[in-house]
């Protein structure tokens, strides 16, 4: 991949937005304006930005509870998800899912789910309705390490395989399934190798450089959909926050965190943009300024955001075209 | 257009009509191709539709469940079978914090128009991990919608009024009336999701049941009406949505009500039934409402242990008797 500077502005700005976000989520939380779990991608940020770029209108997108990330870079308006934390009804979820639930018809983003490797199934049986109907679309799973212990995973790779069914799994390990390493849960460190064993073509990227993610994505998608068959993408990262906001974080050295923190995202695209001589031209100041622009309409489209009539509560048990 | 037939083949008629009918709808569960189905109600489906629509899958019921869910999200019209209800625990995770939530989380942007067949019930000595009738838990859950056929009529309409139901629709096949024989008439307009039927009508006491227990509770009737005793028989149908209009107007008629129901008294569809009569016609009640269900153990294997357990005519005539002698 040439980074040219359409494209490296492109990614810094779609990772400062997801950073940026963040930060303000935290601030938000702090101040009581938001609630519930809250876990931050902040660290992680190439990854969403990598794989999503690479990706078509019409495929369909499967992400996990620490999702704002891959929320804003595909496409959901930030203002839609601060609203949906705000638990409005101008929220993409109409504040009925909150930070770990964002769904949007849309740009094909069906969450958003909260029960590690549970969304692993429904990318299943979301490309088995491509296949069936014989449509060009690819479905990508986002989840954590931790799933990779859960039932569901294994299932899941054994039936992509099996069906040779069109879904580029994205597994992002950041090393901790909450706060247990993976040297303390699994038998076998190297994630791609599980895949593997299951006749998945697998490969392993570093998932702190947006260029490195983006490459592998393009070829990892382009692949699945000429051979119509899955592919698992192992991206190799780290989050720079606790778990959740409740996360005392005791379970590892705040020497490991300032490591992995040389290694930035925004840091290694800048590193990039400088070797190939476009730091300059990419203006990261004016992007600041743009994008803080967004976070502040996205707090304040939120904070002036509607509360669902508690006469509508029951919306949504069942869907109305049913009324029998 | 009436004919005769089982509960087998009612239920692989209602599936092979819809196939038929729509090129979304497909099936997929353990044995359900090559295997013709555990309990044979698919035999030679896969034979007329290929093995792309009826679909064998491994043992992973989390996942084809899932695939099930995932396949319902993008367009199509999937037709999940659970071998039986207990196995569908494997599948819980899929089905309650999926299935039945998508459409709410997602603040009504997706539906979830999946349809999800099992064996359920007690009464062939299989011990407790294959006999057991969970339907009542499942019918705890917002979101989904729990039907119970007890009739060959219900066993094939049932499917089609799943397959067009907008959300997530589970179907518990009682195991021991897949040999059953029954009238079904082609012709009849389906009764809708959610409508009890008054199967046999009576003064004395209602006798609320589904599955395979409206059986039992008309062969009860019979010898209570040799006593003297008309019961209202009533097949619920559907554990959820309940029809409560129909339950409280038998009531109104009879005063006296009892339930039969092959789950576990504690936390079971009976004693919701019984709370809502409570909340909804209390003062139409002449007697303590009754209630037969199993006892409160694992279903044992021997067959005097298994059949003492799970409900039976004696026990819905004794709890009857029960009904009429208070005052």
């Amino acid at each position: 991949m040439e980074l040219d500077i359409t494209l490296a502005r492109e990614f810094y700005r779609q990772m400062l937005l997801i950073r940026r976000f963040e930060e303000k989520c935290v601030e938000l939380y702090s101040n009581q304006k938001i609630r519930g779990f809250l876990h931050l991608y902040i660290g992680e940020e190439a990854i969403a930005t990598g794989v999503m770029q690479a990706l078509g209108a019409d495929d369909s997108v499967l992400s996990t509870y620490r999702e704002h990330g891959h929320a804003l870079a595909r496409g959901i308006p930030a203002k839609r998800i601060m609203a949906e934390m705000y638990g409005k009804v101008e929220g993409c979820s109409r504040g009925r899912g909150g930070s770990m639930h964002l769904f949007d018809a849309e740009t094909r983003f069906y969450g958003g789910s909260a029960i590690v490797g549970g969304g692993l199934p429904l990318a299943i049986g979301m490309a088995l309705a491509d296949k069936m109907m014989k449509r060009d679309r690819v479905t990508v799973a986002f989840f954590g390490d931790g799933a990779v212990a859960e039932g569901a995973f294994h299932e899941s790779m054994n039936l992509a395989a099996l069906w040779q069914l069109p879904v580029l799994f994205v597994c992002e390990n950041n090393r901790y399934a909450m706060g247990t390493a993976l040297e303390l849960t699994e038998s076998e460190t190297n994630l791609a190798n599980k895949a593997a064993a299951y006749k998945i073509v697998s490969r392993q990227v570093d998932g702190m450089d947006v260029v490195a993610v983006a490459e592998a994505a393009e070829e990892a998608i382009a692949e699945v959909r000429a051979a119509k068959r899955p592919l698992f993408l192992e991206c190799l990262t780290y989050r720079f926050r606790a778990h959740s906001m409740f996360d005392a974080e005791l379970y590892r050295e705040k020497t490991e965190v300032a490591e992995w923190k040389q290694k930035d995202p925004l840091a290694v695209l800048k590193m990039r943009a400088e070797t190939a001589g476009l730091w300059a031209q990419l203006n990261a100041d004016e992007l600041e300024e743009e994008v803080s622009a967004i976070v502040d309409e996205a707090v304040a489209f939120a904070e002036n955001g509607t509360l669902e009539s508690l006469s509508d509560l029951e919306k949504f048990v069942y869907s109305e075209e049913a009324a029998q | 257009m009436s004919e005769k037939m089982t509960y087998r083949e009612a239920v692989r008629l209602g599936i092979s009509e819809a196939m038929e009918k729509d090129e979304r709808v497909f099936m997929m569960g353990e044995d359900v191709g090559r295997y013709g189905g555990c309990y044979a109600v698919s035999m030679g489906l896969q034979e007329q539709f290929g093995p792309q629509r009826i679909i064998d899958t491994p043992l992973s019921e989390s996942a084809f469940t899932g695939a099930g869910v995932g396949a319902a999200l993008n367009g199509m019209r999937p037709i999940v079978e659970i071998m039986t209800v207990n196995f569908s625990l494997l599948a819980l995770d899929q089905i309650m914090n999926n299935a039945a939530t998508l459409l709410h989380m997602s603040g009504g942007q997706f539906n979830v128009p999946l349809v999800i067949r099992m064996a359920t019930g007690g009464g062939k000595q299989l011990a407790a991990q294959h006999s057991h009738s969970l339907e009542g838990w499942f019918a705890h859950i917002p979101g989904l919608k729990v039907l119970t056929p007890a009739t060959v009529q219900d066993a094939r309409d049932m499917i089609g009024l799943a397959l067009a139901d907008p959300d997530p629709v589970l179907i518990f096949e009682n195991a021991l009336l897949y040999n059953a024989k029954g009238e079904l008439d082609t012709a009849a307009a389906p009764l809708p999701i959610g409508k009890a039927l008054v199967h046999r009508e009576g003064k004395d006491l209602t006798i609320l049941a589904y599955g395979i227990n409206l059986f039992k509770a008309l062969e009860a009737a019979e010898t209570l009406s040799k006593e003297g005793i008309e019961a209202e028989v009533i097949d619920l149908r559907s554990l959820r949505p309940l029809d409560d209009a129909a339950i409280m107007a038998s009531l109104r008629k009879t005063h006296r009500v009892m339930v039969v129901d092959e789950g576990w008294k504690s936390g079971s569809i009976s004693a919701e039934i019984m709370a809502r009569i409570n909340e909804q016609a209390f003062f139409e009640l002449d007697a303590p409402m009754g209630r037969v269900c199993s006892m409160e153990v694992p279903i044992p294997y021997a067959k005097h242990l298994e059949d003492a357990v799970i409900p039976q005519p004696d026990k819905i005539v004794a709890m009857a008797r029960r009904l009429m002698e208070a005052i």
